[in-house]
């Protein structure tokens, strides 16, 4: 899609409008928790476990104590807070929730597990000491591969329960046995979809700051869900929710890393109250690789029933996935989302799906950009190349004969969501056409005279967002709700603000809520002011994650800005003495129909409104209206991407010459951040495909705790991306937005491995796992070769 | 990632700095191996000396039939320098290459070889070359062939209270080459190979390979005794036994080797 970056274009809905927030992070004038500071305040240093599980037998804080200007040490012992569970998720019922102290209460269970936590005068002083506290352990056996840990006789990551298994998910269609005993053939796969680091460029960070005189609890914390924080540190700090706010200030980058509530966040607000100041905390980057929850760590089994002409009759599903030591607060529900998308956008009705959850010696896995579908997505597009080389069929053409047709939609997929719009056929020809598909084959001989390998990688998409209609959050054992809430606020000059539920941490809200409040209320894009993450001026806000500030937050916004648009047309009706019924809106303000000279612009009604010095009958004074909105449905957006490689047999570098991305998000209010979203997202998915694993040894230790073993991609490892866009409205919203937050780096890792394998299959490669670095494809060849 | 408490002092002459390093402060080149160490607290020294104050270590000029590049001189002048790229390509090559824009403007040639780091790109074109350092200390100056500085992870033969003033590299007319291999486009080298040919024959280096930087001299030997590059190449990790790691296996890490001395070789003979 062409986008001219360099023009400023107007700001309504659709406008390729330049960032609102450019100006003050691309000058550094972002300001970021670690930029707060308090007056008295002091700071926190974590003492954490340096083995994977241990039994803590002494710790003695006396020559951190006695270093000037430490002013305490915690422990479980002395820090005054609750043990409990830390997550809101219950997929099924009956899900293995073992409590969590906020600080270790007698055993550790994964490296970077918080047993002390040091109160200093400054951060470097509380470092030192942190090193002065000295811990005695018991090591205690340890496992961190999740298949293992279900095997009989494993060690016990937690010994009040008889095995490692959390919880096992289940779906199985009546007729799938049958199905499958038709099938002409049935083909196998396993895809290990690795452990991966959120790595946000701003680390996470808190300030607690407990007023005792009042017992008022102020949270600064780096997150994407304020509000969810502010419930659980009144519940876990003991503290009425009244009396507790949660501000976030500009938070840098999240990924679902963020959506989450940290013992650490619990630990300065329980600190500040035993200290009497405000107790700061900021994450170092060796510690975000293991005190911040990880994402993926799936290993999946597929048996898939085909026909001889390649259509899907039956699919089969049997996956592990590792929880780490406790569950985060949606943890368990992660995996659950990999249940919903296992056909992917494919027509396969009958299905069989397991999905154990276990616990491991490691930190804890859950949200990460995609949480659950890029998984979803691999596997079944890694299966989709497999039937493809299986059959003799082309890659494209074995998913074009399973897709679900235009005329489909809704569709009731096996996995009991309901498709609300989709024209897969058209993401694949556009994207076809973009990659020059048709003249691959030339350009694979050309390499090869060079003596290099070249392939060609689809990766075809669907994925479930907009999260979530209410009673779904509730039937899928989720205590909370997935509704949204806005404001809109009219001053008396005609300016507006906006508040939003939601909590951009790089979305861009402050842009696109703006061009909506233009379109929808013709008050100017740059007269509008957007507020978001502070409890102290939300209702509630449910926050942003799992691409649903649009879908849900800009409809919720979409319908105050109505609400209000509607009290005015009452009011311009009374103050130009005609009927409500003889109206129109012009855009940017009421005007008797046909009558340009008899209007009443916007800013003119928003004075009124004020002034109140006229009302009709029954109508309060100031434009403005609340609305809470929850969604009827998921949105599904969807799309095709193209992956072009070559590799270099003396070294196994892939090297990306091309990508196309084609993507449906439904309608669109911002190109410019819709492109970037994409852009970022499949550079995330390059990170999985190409670069990115987080290790564990046998023994627990963590192998890739910095960016020196942890190789996050930089921009000089990104290709030129083509990107275009189908579009499908969602019905199920009046703006027909679907969601792009996450799409990129669903579609984009198996594009690329399905490149890779495409490029090595004339040596027989049939499967890569990922990340694919050098040292991998390398042995890959030599042992297709010997 | 935050360094421990520890006492800074900036030294403006060389007497200065040796002192404070005799005293057992920690010399600070360009900080690009050393501060991160600190952040990590993998090096938590209780006194640094900064030698950014000391104009005498900065520059490259000629001396005779060597050039002189005093040890605070960053790899980015290195890499501009037409001296340097006449006389020793391979190093030039090495300084071009070293991690990002910004590591190359702020990290030093001295720092890069007294850090020893067993897979840093300078050591092994420095060795290749057959160059020399400059070490000063309270008992006076004194001159180590690059090879026998390192010793092994990030371990010298300098003694205490020694620092390195300068690089000497031989004025030569060899051609020369530095090939590697990273896994990012910015990255830490997996595996690095200079090559130098002239009239007394090849002499050759790699990184990546071992606890220090080492001689390829199974790979010289063939060529210096009119073998083939080819029975080089196939000889080229013999009695080299590199270290399995996230990197790559024992096997890659050889064939590397074999890739890059190929490459070097083949590059430097075309100049």
């Amino acid at each position: 899609m062409a986008v001219d970056y360099t023009t400023q274009a107007a700001g309504g809905i659709g406008d390729a409008v330049l960032r609102k927030e450019d100006r003050k992070f691309v000058t550094g004038e972002g300001r970021y928790v670690d930029d707060l500071k308090l007056p008295g305040m002091l700071h926190a240093a974590f003492v954490r476990s340096p083995f994977g599980h241990a039994r803590i037998t002494s710790i003695d804080a006396a020559a951190a104590l006695a270093l000037p200007g430490v002013h305490a040490v915690l422990t479980h012992e002395s820090l005054p807070v609750e043990t409990g569970v830390l997550s809101a998720s219950n997929p099924g019922g009956d899900v293995r929730h073992p409590e969590q102290a906020i600080l270790v209460k007698e055993i550790a269970r994964y490296v970077g597990e918080p047993v002390a936590m040091v109160i200093a005068d400054d951060r470097y002083l509380a470092r030192d000491g942190a090193d002065l506290v000295h811990v005695e352990y018991d090591p205690l056996p340890v496992v961190v591969d999740a298949e293992k840990a279900l095997e009989a006789g494993a060690p016990l990551v937690h010994a009040e329960y008889d095995s490692n298994l959390v919880k096992t998910l289940e779906h199985h269609t009546d007729g799938f046995d049958d199905a499958m005993a038709k099938a002409s053939k049935v083909i196998k796969l396993r895809v290990d979809n690795q452990r991966l680091t959120p790595s946000a460029m701003e680390t996470r960070g808190c300030i607690g700051d407990w007023q005792d005189a009042t017992g008022e609890v102020t949270l600064y914390t780096s997150t994407q869900v304020a509000h969810f924080v502010r419930t659980f540190v009144s519940i876990v700090c003991g503290t009425s929710e009244a009396k507790v706010r949660v501000v976030t200030p500009d938070v840098g980058g999240g990924f679902g890393a963020k959506l989450n509530t940290y013992r650490e966040e619990f630990a300065v607000c329980a600190a500040s109250h035993a200290v009497g100041r405000p107790v700061k905390w900021i994450e170092d980057r060796t510690e975000a690789g293991v005190a911040t929850i990880h994402g993926r760590a799936q290993v999946q089994y597929y048996e898939v029933g085909v026909t001889d002409e390649g259509k899907i009759v039956a699919l089969k599903f049997d996956a592990i996935q590792n929880n780490g030591a406790y569950n985060m607060l949606l943890t368990p529900s992660i995996s659950h989302l990999t249940l919903f998308m296992v056909p992917g956008l494919y027509d396969i009705q009958d299905i069989s799906i397991r999905i154990r959850q276990a616990f491991t010696n490691t930190t804890p896995t859950d949200a990460y950009r995609g949480a659950g579908r890029p998984e979803a997505t691999h596997g079944i597009e890694r299966l989709m190349d497999a039937i493809a080389d299986e059959l003799g069929i082309d890659a494209a053409e074995i998913r074009r004969r399973n897709f679900i047709k235009p005329e489909q939609f809704p569709y009731s997929s096996a996995t009991g969501l309901i498709y609300d719009s989709g024209s897969y056929d058209e993401n694949l020809d556009a994207a076809l056409e973009l990659s020059d598909y048709a003249g691959f084959e030339a350009r694979r001989a050309e390499s090869e005279a060079k003596g290099k390998y070249r392939g060609i990688g689809l990766s075809t998409y669907v994925e479930v967002c907009g999260l979530a209609p209410s009673a779904v959050t509730a039937a899928l054992g989720i205590g909370a709700p997935g509704w949204e809430h806005s404001t809109v606020r009219l001053h008396p000059t005609g300016k507006a603000t906006v508040i939003t539920g939601t909590s951009p941490h790089g979305q861009g809200h402050a842009t696109s809520w703006s061009q909506i409040t233009q379109t929808e209320l013709g008050i100017p894009f740059e007269d509008v002011e957007v507020i978001h993450g502070d409890t102290a001026f939300q209702p509630y806000g449910l926050g942003t994650y799992g691409s649903r500030s649009l879908a849900v937050g800009g409809i919720a916004l979409y319908r105050s800005l109505g609400k209000v648009r509607e009290k005015a047309r009452e009011l311009a009706a009374h103050l130009l003495e005609c009927s409500v019924d003889d109206m129109e809106w012009t855009g940017t303000a009421w005007q008797v129909k046909g009558s340009p000279d008899r209007s009443k612009t916007i800013q003119e009604l928003a004075y009124a409104g004020w002034t109140s010095a006229s009302l009709p009958e029954g109508i309060e004074p100031v434009l403005e209206a609340t609305t809470f909105h929850d969604p009827p449905n998921f949105t599904f957006p969807s799309g095709t991407h193209v992956c072009e490689v070559e590799i270099d047999p003396d070294t196994g570098r892939i090297e990306i010459l091309k990508y196309t991305a084609v993507d449906d998000c439904g309608n669109v209010i911002n190109p410019l951040i819709v492109d970037g979203q994409v852009h970022g997202g499949i550079i995330q998915g390059l990170g999985q495909a190409l670069f990115e694993e987080t290790v564990y040894a046998e023994d627990g230790q963590m192998l890739t705790p910095t960016f020196v073993e942890y190789l996050v991609p930089s921009a000089a490892d990104v290709p030129e991306m083509t990107l275009s866009r189908t579009t499908t409205p969602s019905p199920s919203n009046p703006l027909g937005v679907k969601g792009i937050g996450e799409a990129g780096t669903i579609g984009a890792s198996a594009a690329i491995v399905n490149a890779a394998v495409d490029a090595l299959s004339g040596l027989g490669v049939r499967h890569i796992e990922m990340p694919m670095q050098p040292a991998r494809i390398w042995n890959v060849i030599q042992e297709a070769k010997s | 990632m935050i360094p421990s408490t520890l006492e800074y002092t900036k030294a403006s002459s060389i007497d200065e700095a040796v002192a404070a390093v005799a005293a057992g402060a920690v010399p600070l080149s360009g900080g690009q191996s050393l501060m991160p160490m600190m952040r990590l607290r993998l090096a938590a020294p209780h006194a640094i000396v900064d030698l950014s104050g000391i104009p005498e270590l900065v520059g490259i000029c000629e001396d005779e039939d060597e050039i002189a590049v005093g040890a605070m001189t960053i790899h980015r002048e290195i890499a501009a320098s037409e001296l340097i790229r006449a006389h020793a390509g391979l190093v030039a090559d090495a300084a071009g290459g070293i991690g990002s824009p910004q590591v190359r403007n702020r990290g030093t040639i001295g720092g890069s070889l007294g850090h020893a780091d067993p897979h840093s790109d300078m050591p092994a074109t420095l060795i290749a070359a057959g160059a020399s350092v400059i070490a000063k200390g309270p008992n006076g100056e004194r001159r180590i062939l690059a090879e026998d500085l390192i010793t092994t992870y990030l371990t010298t033969t300098l003694e205490p209270g020694e620092i390195i003033t300068q690089v000497r590299i031989p004025k030569s007319d060899d051609h020369s080459a530095y090939a590697k291999f990273h896994r990012r486009a910015i990255d830490w080298t997996v595996v690095g190979v200079g090559v130098c040919i002239g009239d007394n024959g090849v002499r050759a280096a790699a990184t990546g390979v071992a606890d220090k930087p080492v001689r390829l001299s199974a790979f010289e030997a063939v060529l210096n005794g009119g073998g083939s590059l080819d029975d080089a190449i196939a000889k080229v990790a013999e009695g080299i036994e590199p270290h399995a790691g996230l990197d790559g296996s024992v096997e890659y890490k050889k064939h590397l080797l074999g890739v890059l001395a190929r490459k070097a070789h083949g590059e430097a003979s075309s100049r």
